[in-house]
């Protein structure tokens, strides 16, 4: 009798109307993202070849790669995530273990969340005239620098959200036994959460390797190959940028090589920190 | 004898308890912790009301109550867990071993690795088994590798565990049945040697076949250790306790003998809650 009341069909209804609605919205976000890639595998396959890693930029109509650019964004990428990782985790540890009282958790909190928000061509602005300007000259560093502030509050938040997720009986359950509040928070607290605190890291490198405006104002380019940091320096979104706006035709279509790259090594660095670290307990 | 002047004194929440705890002293026993004019206070809302108690010395004490009673909350002022919060506080004397722990002087992670205390929920760390016993040893120990396997074996066949693990030491924590994580946080408590045992209903979670272990378990420990256990199973006090107090809004009711509790309460209230008739 229950499945045909009036009620009963009403709530399949409105269950069936929902499943609806949220697989639609499911859809059109996915659906976009596939053709995002699509696009990009189409237009970029091309493009990769062996040459694509060895050689650097070329002149309009030469032959050359990208092997300057992805130097060149790897060394600036991986120094800023080396080092806005310990101050992301750290503030983000402060912010959830130790910040319950007073009024410094949440005035850092709300900086934070405006720094997470903030358009990054203005911290590319930022450290040009606090930098750039000052020492007269685009750096690797200073792209580094820009790219670094872009990271540190994405670390921040998701390590705080992630160590708020671990349960206080947990914590309870270790102060229990005598332990001190740091040792509670590093070997209780932070590994219950290393997961999600990883992920945090994974979110700020993908973030921070598509930066494109920061870096123009501050690594700007280079057409060689160089390893000097304190140098203006080579990478990959400004190489994209220039060579997609480009009229010639083999620089678009090293503008679409240097895409699936990006794209792809941010995947690739994902799935294999991700095997790593599970295995573990 | 000068406990039992001592306790004569202090517990006279009532004529009839007055004359009660005499009796209870009267049988020999060195109270490991001496409760008095104790208050405590979650921010404004006063959660335990003037508690005066003694937890007798390698005897198992249970709080009975309905929920929200404050039992747990004087568990856990033992070993100052609510330190952890702000807002809470408490003030009078908790005496263990003669030193007051309310004391602003008191190391309370010392004092933490002296009164260990077990929870409601399983709460392994996520590490393996062996180190979720390590853990808590290497706080104020430094054993040679050997000693170290040794003191964990140890531990776990404290808490029966030892049979169903021993195979797996380097799995995850995690892995275990909740009955099995339960054990296992209690092994973790027994590892590090404590002098009392706090029991926050330790089998609420369990199955009934995990609950007769853990019972079991704190009968054999109690000739070594001091045990305050909270519980709501009015069964599992009347089996696993000597001492039986009974709570209602933050105030204890009756404290005594638990065959006395059980058999004869002197004060309505408790009565009424052990036979079930309460409200």
């Amino acid at each position: 009798m229950i499945d045909s009341s009036a009620l009963y069909r009403k709530r399949k209804r409105t269950n069936q109307l929902a499943l609806v609605m949220s697989m639609l919205a499911m859809g059109i976000g996915m659906g976009f993202l596939a053709w995002i890639l699509i696009v990009l595998l189409y237009k970029g396959v091309g493009a990769l070849s062996l040459s694509l890693f060895t050689l650097p930029t070329p002149a309009p109509g030469s032959e050359g790669g990208l092997s300057n650019a992805i130097l060149g964004s790897a060394m600036m990428v991986g120094s800023a995530t080396f080092i806005a990782t310990p101050i992301g985790i750290l503030a983000g540890v402060y912010l959830s273990e130790y910040g319950r009282k007073g009024w410094l958790a949440p005035a850092t909190r709300f900086i934070n969340d405006i720094l997470l928000s903030a358009p990054s061509i203005v911290i590319g602005v930022f450290i040009y005239t606090v930098y750039v300007a000052q020492v007269q000259h685009f750096s690797g560093w200073a792209g580094s620098l820009a790219l670094t502030l872009i990271a540190i509050p994405v670390v921040v938040r998701t390590t705080e959200n992630m160590l708020n997720l671990v349960p206080a009986s947990l914590r309870e359950a270790a102060a229990a036994l005598g332990a001190p509040r740091w040792k509670v928070v590093l070997h209780v607290v932070l590994r219950a959460a290393k997961a999600g605190v990883l992920t945090g890291i994974l979110l700020a490198l993908a973030r921070v390797s598509g930066e494109t405006a920061p870096l123009l104002f501050t690594a700007l380019n280079n057409q060689f190959t160089s390893l000097d940091l304190n140098g203006p320096m080579a990478n990959l979104p400004v190489v994209i940028f220039q060579f997609a706006m480009s009229p010639y035709e083999n620089w678009n279509s090293l503008a679409w090589g240097g895409a699936v790259i990006i794209t792809f090594g941010v995947l690739c660095l994902n799935i294999v920190v991700r095997t790593l670290f599970r295995k573990k307990i | 004898m000068q406990s039992s002047a001592v306790t004569k004194r202090d517990m006279s929440f009532s004529q009839l308890r007055g004359e009660q705890t005499s009796q209870v002293a009267g049988a020999e026993q060195t109270p490991k912790i001496r409760i008095r004019n104790l208050d405590f206070f979650y921010g404004s809302f006063q959660g335990l009301k003037h508690i005066n108690l003694d937890i007798n010395e390698g005897m198992v004490t249970a709080f009975i109550g309905p929920s929200g009673c404050g039992k747990s909350t004087l568990l856990r002022t033992l070993n100052r867990m609510y330190d952890l919060y702000p807002g809470q506080r408490a003030t009078g004397e908790i005496l263990l071993n003669g030193r007051n722990v309310l004391d602003q002087g008191q190391d309370v992670n010392a004092l933490r690795a002296k009164v260990g205390m077990v929870f409601q929920k399983p709460t392994p760390f996520p590490m393996s088994i062996y180190e979720n016993i390590a853990f808590g040893v290497r706080l104020y120990e430094s054993l040679s590798r050997a000693d170290m396997d040794n003191r964990v074996e140890w531990a776990l066949r404290k808490a029966a565990l030892w049979d169903e693990v021993k195979g797996k030491l380097n799995q995850s924590g995690l892995s275990l049945s909740g009955g099995q994580q339960q054990r296992l946080c209690i092994a973790r408590g027994v590892a590090v040697k404590p002098e009392v045992l706090l029991l926050d209903e330790p089998t609420s979670a369990l199955d009934p076949i995990s609950t007769a272990k853990v019972e079991e378990l704190v009968h054999e420990l109690k000739s070594e250790y001091t045990i305050a256990i909270v519980t709501h199973n009015m069964q599992q006090a009347a089996r696993v306790s000597d001492y039986t107090a009974y709570m209602y809004l933050g105030e204890l009711v009756e404290f005594g003998l638990t065959d006395e509790i059980f058999i004869k309460p002197k004060r309505k209230e408790t009565e009424d809650y052990i036979t079930g008739r309460f409200g």
